[in-house]
């Protein structure tokens, strides 16, 4: 019903395309613990397109005593700017979680999310318009920094072919609370490329 | 009751034809250019086939209505956007003889409700106005009930007509031109459609529920308003992808209205289909109330205004 919380964790210090600075770093134990203080965490991934990446990306996690539990690899959900977006799930205790990440960054691994913030809503919107022709990889570029959101998938179609009139849905993860200033952009974003959004209707017991 | 009927369209020639079922006593039935006056009751049925048969509704002049004896007036001529009128003109002049009024026209309650309510604040007889927001459903005596204090939002469909084509475009998998076409075959949609379409018969209902909110302050340049005139059938088929449909959405509250084309869950309260209208009232302690039903037609709409009628007080006649 529009605010099914996503359970996805990131870095307020990497760069998503300009995310949430929000104040976040400080751990909040949610999780459970397990005896040996291992705790599970979601890092996101972008990598280039490359025979041997992905296993380049997954030995930092090892070497810093992280233990794999699984990856997701969006193969079909190539983002604006090229890269595969990858999901990996491991668990490792608390205190070596920093530096599972910063052995991936010196690694040279795109982190785009890791660590303790949770998205806390979900949204889709549609977007209707010349959306090809007025540059869509920008518009979702600018939705993302604008809007504070992470794009996390898109559907579109065009029936009359690109240079026509065309409609997107694109499912995005949002702050907790943060919904009505994520549309607010995507409306003003909307106006200024001359695209109808339709957004979905927050409130109430029907959003 | 003694009703004065201004406006013999569907709903005053409903209201005329039913009242007696409710118990009230037509006095007057006038349409743009003629009357039928009768202090003792005018014969409801002769007017209405007059009517009907494209004659005026009488032989008396509409100037005459003012003149007879009413403890009701019955205001369903066409809304006017603006200046309201003439409709606003005949409410002031019922409340200025200390009369009653009861509307169907939603001109002087969305764009002079401030004016109205003051008019009614020097006169002995009150303003009511049921039959402006969503037909038969009753939704401004629900808010009375629950008091607007106590209400935060009312969001809804409040327009069959677009209603009518996003639930045909997502079925069919149509473009709009093609179903609005249909509609206007169907009888559905009018001739002109664009108040219907373009979102400004939804938001006049939302601009009055705003102004039952917050007491006054609102009229229709207030609204931000979008129409379902720029949806093509590829952006239901994308909604229909994730569960959701469009509609085209109203939502009143203190802060302002809002009227547009809304992605909602398909199997939820709001995605009503056809011409079917729904309005959701947001309450303080008491969660959400859902009401559903006919938004429109001369009999759904007359209930409304004859069910008002009936909640009036008596007037203390001195004359």
């Amino acid at each position: 019903m529009g605010n099914e919380p996503v359970d996805r964790e990131r870095d307020p210090e990497t760069d998503i395309g300009g995310g949430s600075e929000s104040e976040s770093g400080t751990e909040t134990e949610t999780e459970t613990e397990t005896d040996g203080g291992v705790r599970a965490y979601t890092v996101r991934l972008e990598l280039v397109d490359e025979p041997g990446e992905l296993l380049r990306a997954l030995a930092p996690i090892a070497d810093n005593g992280g233990n794999l539990l699984s990856i997701h690899h969006e193969r079909g959900n190539i983002t604006p700017r090229g890269h595969i977006p990858v999901e990996v799930d491991l668990e490792c205790p608390p205190d070596r979680f920093d530096d599972v990440v910063t052995g991936l960054r010196e690694a040279g691994v795109n982190v785009i999310q890791a660590g303790e913030e949770h998205y806390g809503e979900e949204i889709s919107v549609v977007l209707v318009g010349d959306l090809v022709e007025n540059d869509l990889s920008d518009t979702l570029s600018r939705i993302e920094s604008g809007a504070n959101a992470a794009v996390l998938d898109l559907s579109l179609t065009a029936p009359e072919g690109t240079e026509s009139v065309s409609s997107a849905r694109v499912r995005l993860a949002i702050d907790s609370g943060r919904s009505n200033e994520a549309l607010e952009a995507i409306r003003s974003l909307g106006s200024e490329k001359g695209l109808t959004v339709v957004e979905p209707l927050l409130g109430g017991e029907s959003a | 009751m003694k009703l004065a009927v201004l406006g013999a369209g569907d709903v005053g020639r409903s209201v005329a034809t039913l009242a007696g079922d409710y118990g009230h006593e037509v006095v007057a039935l006038a349409d743009s250019s003629s009357a039928a006056v009768d202090p003792d009751g005018i014969p409801v049925d002769d007017a209405v086939s007059r009517k009907e048969g494209g004659d005026g509704v009488g032989t008396a002049d509409p100037e005459e209505v003012f003149e007879t004896e009413y403890d009701v007036l019955v205001e369903a001529t066409p809304t006017t956007l603006g200046d309201a009128e003439p409709g606003f003109g005949h409410v002031t002049r019922a409340l200025e003889a200390d009369r009653h009024v009861v509307l169907a026209n939603k001109g002087p309650v969305a764009e002079r409700y401030d004016e109205l309510r003051a008019l009614e604040a020097e006169s002995a007889g009150s303003v009511r106005f049921e039959a402006t927001v969503g037909g038969a459903i009753p939704v401004l005596s629900t808010i009375e009930d629950c008091t607007p204090q106590a209400v935060t939002a009312v969001r809804g469909v409040l327009n069959g007509t677009a209603n009518f084509i996003l639930t045909r475009m997502a079925a069919e998998g149509l473009d709009y031109e093609h179903v609005l076409a249909e509609a206007q075959d169907l009888g559905v949609a009018e001739a002109d459609p664009t108040f219907d379409v373009d979102g400004t018969d939804a938001a006049l209902k939302f601009v009055i529920l705003a102004n039952v909110l917050a007491d006054g302050g609102f009229s229709l340049e207030d609204a931000t308003v979008e129409g379902i005139e720029d949806v093509p059938g590829s952006a239901l088929e994308l909604a229909a992808e994730d569960g959701r449909t469009i509609r085209l959405i109203g939502e009143a509250t203190r802060d302002g209205v809002r009227v547009g084309p809304r992605l909602v869950p398909e199997n939820g309260a709001l995605a009503v289909t056809g011409t079917r209208n729904i309005v959701q009232i947001e309450t303080r302690h008491a969660g959400s109330l859902h009401s559903s039903g006919r938004g429109a037609g001369g009999p759904e709409t007359a209930t409304a205004v004859l069910s008002d009628v009936g909640r009036l007080p008596d007037l203390e006649r001195d004359d």
